[in-house]
């Protein structure tokens, strides 16, 4: 079983994030930067699953320099090897644009049995590069998955949906995306420190995978970001301290907001 | 004028609120045409009149419904081709969410997810407003390529009546032996609460660990005010409230009139999942809580005492 993991470095959620001015790109240059929280879920259920048999976990990364620190960490977790996709053409890609180079990268490294990835990113709030991707490679696709289980050439995943939780089948190759409810994603050990140190890292550029440099980047994007402002933090309101009688006053602000 | 598909979210034939917000936007951008997928049709139509659908394209094939997304996002590029369609309206929930994101691969359009507004853009096109970094930005954008799609959060526009003739096409869409690849074979439904969907409802209130695994006070107060009930994660990890309850990044976004932190602290993944509610309240027994920091009204005390008072005078005040 041979599984690639999509793996995206992202601008730790704790600092402040921000967009570049010039362009109106996501700033992933200028704050720290992680490999994504969630992320580490795919990393870890790919493990578990090559663990329980045979193959390779590889994980792919689309991004500048310091994408390699997602990968670096993926690697001391316990994956067998790295591709990153970087080049300056890159820079401010969409979704689409992403998910091209994504499926190129994926074809170039092999026909993977299973693509997995998180169940979305944790900057920006487009969680559509999965299906994208999925329908790029032609693959079904199974998202927020919180249990999987491989049998033969079906995959099988429960996901909790609003209405119902769900039992869904899927025909390998297939692509699953996982929720953080999944397992829990182990650290990387000394030994996995040290070993990772000698796992293979390829580097692609755009001219590896057949993308010309015009179908990506912020000029090649099918949608436009026109402006951005940010949002006057808010500001804080009244607080009250419970004397015996806080109920009765919150009761009173919702009365004069007309909640009631 | 040229026609605006509207995916209809339904259970059954009772459609979704989502739905008839979708269909008011689509006013905006043209004429709405709904696309009903399966066989209650009946039931739904007399909504769909209600909130402006001219026509309805009706799709009842088992292959759409008894595979996952990827048919879905077939049948619709077929219908943008019938129809040159001047912009697809999708509910942004996860489905509808990889239905429109497979459909702009299909059809080389611009996609543009969870938007808040959408309107006509200047000459021709949309222009939408997105809300993005947990709500920290707000992002106005536009579709530079193809036929725009849009996913469309729950409360981005009032329902408003505009009688359309909502006249039924059957539509035949042809599905490809690929796009069955993934198909649900159990669904165990959820016990039905009688409140409100978390993500459509106009008030949430949420329990945390501060409530120790006692939601009957979060419970009892949602009830008197009619509104859905969330958890924070920390609670939903304990097992005390399903993980469809969830607020936050790994949850649901929310976005009410109104948001009550019942006993939670307000960690940044639980504030990006509500802090663009309208109105926010929180009672926490810690004055320092940064919750606190983002609430219009706060009460330091303890929610076994503060919301069974709240409950009382709420219920008294609707006499
Ligand atoms: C990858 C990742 C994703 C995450 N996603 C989410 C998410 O989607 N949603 C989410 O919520 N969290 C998420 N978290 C977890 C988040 O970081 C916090 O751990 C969680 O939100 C804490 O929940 P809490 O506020 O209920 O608990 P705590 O932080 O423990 O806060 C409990 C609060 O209750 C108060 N309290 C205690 N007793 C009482 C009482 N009797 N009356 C009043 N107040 C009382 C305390 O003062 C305290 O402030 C995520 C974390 C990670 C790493």
């Amino acid at each position: 079983m041979n599984i690639v993991v999509c793996v995206k470095y992202v601008p730790d959620a704790q600092s402040d994030r921000t967009f570049n001015e010039s362009d109106n790109t996501t700033d992933r240059v200028g704050v720290d930067g992680l490999l994504s929280e969630l992320d580490e879920y795919a990393v870890e259920e790919a493990l578990k699953l090559v663990e329980a048999g045979e193959g390779e976990v590889t994980v792919v990364t689309v991004g500048p320099d310091q994408a390699a620190d997602a990968l670096k960490k993926a690697l001391q977790m316990g994956a067998d090897k790295a591709v990153h996709v970087k080049d300056d053409a890159i820079h401010g890609s969409d979704a689409v644009a992403t998910s091209l180079v994504l499926a190129e990268a994926i074809k170039k490294i092999g026909s993977p049995d299973l693509v997995i990835t998180g169940m979305a990113s944790t900057d920006g709030t487009m969680s559509v590069v999965p299906a994208m991707l999925a329908e790029r490679l032609g693959l079904p696709q199974v998202t927020f998955a919180s249990e999987l289980s491989i049998d033969g050439s079906t995959v099988t995943i429960r996901r909790d949906g609003d209405a119902a939780s769900e039992t869904i089948v899927a025909t390998l190759p297939a692509l699953v995306s996982v929720t953080d409810q999944i397992n829990e994603p182990r650290f990387p050990s000394f030994k996995g420190i040290m070993a990772a140190k000698k796992k293979p890292v390829e580097e692609w550029a755009l001219a590896d995978l057949g993308v010309d440099a015009s179908q990506v980047g912020l000029e090649a994007a099918w949608s436009k970001v026109e402006s951005f402002t940010k949002r006057p933090p808010r500001e804080q309101g009244q607080i009250v301290t419970d004397d015996g009688d806080g109920g009765t006053k919150l009761a009173e602000f919702l009365y004069a907001q007309k909640f009631v | 004028m040229a026609e605006v598909l509207v995916l209809v979210d339904h259970a059954n034939g009772t459609v979704r609120k989502t739905t008839s917000e979708l269909l008011t936007i689509a006013r905006r951008l043209g004429e709405p045409s709904a696309v009903f997928v399966g066989d209650e049709f009946d039931a739904a139509k007399e909504t769909l009149a209600k909130f402006g659908a001219e026509k309805v394209y009706r799709v009842e094939n088992a292959d759409v419904t008894d595979y996952l997304v990827a048919p879905q996002a077939e049948l619709l590029a077929q219908l943008v081709e019938k129809t040159s369609a001047a912009a697809v309206l999708i509910p942004s929930n996860s489905a509808g969410k990889e239905i429109a994101a497979r459909l702009a691969i299909k059809t080389d359009s611009g996609l543009i997810t969870d938007a808040v507004d959408v309107q006509a853009g200047d000459g021709g096109g949309v222009a939408t407003t997105q809300s993005v970094f947990a709500g920290s930005f707000s992002v106005k954008s536009t579709v530079t390529k193809g036929t725009p799609i849009v996913t469309v959060k729950p409360n981005s526009a009032t329902p408003e009546e505009a009688a359309g003739a909502a006249a039924d096409e059957a539509f035949e869409p042809t599905i490809s032996e690929g796009a069955k690849g993934a198909k649900v074979t159990e669904s165990k439904p959820k016990e039905a609460t009688g409140r409100p969907e978390l993500t459509e409802a106009a008030i949430v209130v949420s329990g945390g660990r501060g409530t120790g695994g006692d939601f009957s006070p979060v419970e009892t107060f949602a009830d008197s005010l009619g509104a859905a009930v969330g958890a924070s994660r920390a609670a939903v990890d304990a097992g005390w409230y399903p993980h469809t309850s969830q607020v936050g990044q790994t949850g649901k976004q929310v976005s009410p009139q109104l948001y009550v932190a019942c006993g939670i602290s307000g960690a940044i993944q639980h504030r990006a999942g509500m802090q663009t509610s309208k109105t926010i309240i929180a009672i926490n027994k810690d004055e320092e809580a940064p919750i606190f920091e983002l609430v219009d009204f706060g009460v330091v005390g303890d929610l076994f005492k503060v919301l069974p008072q709240a409950t009382e005078a709420v219920n008294a005040s609707k006499g």
